[in-house]
């Protein structure tokens, strides 16, 4: 950047107040402050608006991966065949009960128990503890992809179990492969609540739940009436971070099932995958893609409201 | 690990039974603490026995006999060096060019008033919770088009506009902690607005540099998908897709060496993790976006 402009950059203003609008430095001087900024926009414009955009062109297209030269413009028919595709649909409550029992469920009120708990554990156990779930969370993906393999097949760990509780054991990946991929997320997603909520309960000022307490309101009554409302603001933005998280889970499911067996565990981005790929119809995978990204948007702009960010 | 933790509830009190009813209280804590975190210590306990287990199956077993073999046969330059050293290339690649980026861009929003600032950073913020996983499928047919599929830079570039938005959001948070004042001495004395970047704000910053810098590095370190699509010759593939080779191509599993390489491949990022914990007080991804 250009030192001569320096001094107009910040002019002496002996008073300390902030230099006001950029009108009246003018157009220059905003184009020289807002020249660092582009490389980053640069990037963000071509490589993530860019697909974005061509998401939305191409999903209403019949863009293929083989044979065809030309693809066309189709206008719906994309959308309309997903809805009427029952692969789809099975995919859309897949995903649906993916996320609300691994997100909504399992790794919010898992989180919120442990962080609860730490509150009142002592110090070793509570970093044990910690350590070990956060570990869980650093984990490369596919690496807990691998680990809840293991755990669920046949000869894995959890059977082992069930057998020396002579409880009965079964295929899991096989039988119920959506609720074993779902555990799997739990298992590795827990750690981000915790560690909201650990935030969250640091900041509740001791003496309300000590004078709750003298008054006598048991554990559950002060979680109920004091704690969850002086939290709920974590509660959203953590349940949302928490959805969208799941909403884009590839790799672990990948790992573990391939969206199998016949599907069983095909949620909507290992579909997407599918059609695009292993099926060659990149339109119509596209069109998923963009469905998703939909439902996604949409629970990003419901994010932004609750954290209702002073910018 | 460290990990941020709650003050301690005991406190001189008075009235004993409430004194042992905390006491009983921590106690029950501590077990219910302890019986969840053997839950999710199983499948770690798994890896790291069946490492050193010459005989590893798919249960958590203890090994008849502890050796390293399993360790020396995957490190051969085939199985870890080369798809680690790639690893290292795209995501130090994508990490570089992340913090660079994200530390201009930070620098007006964060310095200067502009009526520009609250839309860009508003489109920011959305764009950090966008799902990336969605948009894999057209960001595959348009580098297709581009010539950019199977190259390291397409890859990396890609990397680092998907993990941009958050960073540019994190630079700016931990950024706006830099007193202005101490540049406005800078400013009068002449300097640009570059030089007092460089020398005076980035140097109080550090830590928050560091921690953008480690975030970006271990969510591309861990990242499948992205590699996965665009990267389609076997000796540029990272280990986040390598890995997938113990599985496919060579025939029966081999699940010690598996667990050997798992452990090889995830120590980096735990560690990193490690040392930046303590830094991010209230976790990894929430110095920024949570807190707001």
């Amino acid at each position: 950047m250009d030192t001569r402009v320096a001094p107009q950059v910040r002019p002496p203003d002996p008073s300390g107040a902030k230099v006001a609008s950029p009108r009246r430095g003018g157009l220059r001087r905003s184009l020289v402050r807002a020249l660092p900024v582009s490389p980053a926009v640069i990037l963000l414009l071509l490589f993530l608006a860019g697909p974005i955009g061509y998401c939305a062109y191409i999903a209403f297209t019949d863009l293929q991966l083989t044979g065809q030269a030309q693809s066309s413009f189709v206008g719906f028919d994309n959308f309309r065949a997903a809805f009427e595709d029952e692969a789809f649909l099975n995919a859309v409550w897949l995903t649906l009960v993916f996320t609300v029992l691994s997100s909504l469920v399992g790794q919010n009120t898992l989180g919120l128990a442990l962080a609860a708990l730490m509150q009142r554990a002592s110090k070793p156990v509570r970093t044990v503890v910690g350590g070990i779930v956060v570990t869980a969370w650093v984990l490369p993906e596919v690496v807990a992809g691998f680990l809840l393999y293991a755990f669920f097949r046949r000869e894995g760990t959890l059977n082992a179990i069930l057998d020396w509780l002579h409880l009965p054991s079964q295929n899991w990946l096989f039988t119920l492969p959506i609720l074993a991929v779902s555990f799997a997320n739990v298992w590795r997603g827990t750690a981000f609540s915790m560690l909201v909520y650990s935030a969250a309960l640091n900041e509740i000022p001791k003496e309300i739940t000590e004078a709750a307490e003298v008054d006598g309101a048991g554990g559950w009554r002060r979680m109920w009436h004091i704690t969850l409302p002086m939290i709920r603001r974590s509660i959203g933005t953590n349940l949302m971070l928490n959805t969208l998280q799941t909403l884009s889970v590839f790799g672990l499911i990948w790992v573990m099932t391939r969206g199998g067996p016949s599907g069983k565990s095909q949620t909507l981005p290992l579909f997407m995958y599918e059609q695009a790929f292993q099926k060659s119809m990149i339109g119509y995978g596209t069109a998923v893609a963009l469905l998703l990204l939909v439902v996604g948007s949409l629970f990003s702009v419901v994010y932004m409201r609750l954290l209702r960010t002073e910018v | 690990m460290a990990i941020p933790v709650a003050r301690t509830t005991a406190r001189p009190t008075v009235r004993t039974p409430l004194k042992s009813r905390r006491a009983n209280r921590r106690l029950a804590a501590d077990a219910g603490l302890l019986v969840l975190a053997a839950a999710f210590a199983l499948p770690l306990v798994w890896v790291v026995l069946s490492s050193l287990d010459p005989h590893a199956g798919l249960k958590v077993q203890v090994p008849d006999g502890v050796t390293l073999d399993n360790f020396d046969a995957v490190l051969t330059p085939d199985i870890t060096f080369t798809p680690l050293l790639n690893s290292l290339i795209l995501c130090g690649g994508g990490t570089l060019l992340t913090v660079v980026c994200s530390t201009l861009a930070a620098y007006p929003l964060s310095r200067f008033r502009s009526r520009l600032n609250r839309p860009f950073l508003l489109t920011i913020l959305f764009a950090t919770s966008l799902p990336i996983t969605a948009i894999m499928v057209p960001v595959y047919a348009l580098f297709v088009q581009v010539n950019l599929i199977d190259t390291v830079q397409g890859t990396i570039f890609f990397f680092a506009a998907s993990q941009l938005p958050f960073a540019i959001w994190l630079m700016k948070n931990f950024m706006d902690g830099v007193p202005k004042e101490l540049e406005e001495a800078a400013w009068t004395d002449g300097a640009s607005s570059l030089q007092s970047l460089v020398r005076i704000v980035l140097p109080l910053m550090g830590p928050g540099v560091a921690v953008v810098t480690v975030f970006s590095f271990v969510m591309m370190w861990g990242n499948f998908f992205v590699p996965f699509m665009l990267l389609l010759t076997p000796d540029q593939m990272p280990a986040s897709v390598s890995i997938n080779e113990f599985f496919g191509n060579r025939g029966t599993v081999v699940y010690g060496q598996l667990a050997a390489f798992s452990i090889i491949y995830s120590t980096p990022v735990i560690l990193l993790y490690v040392l930046v914990a303590r830094r991010l007080g209230g976790g990894f991804a929430l110095g920024g976006a949570v807190k707001g």
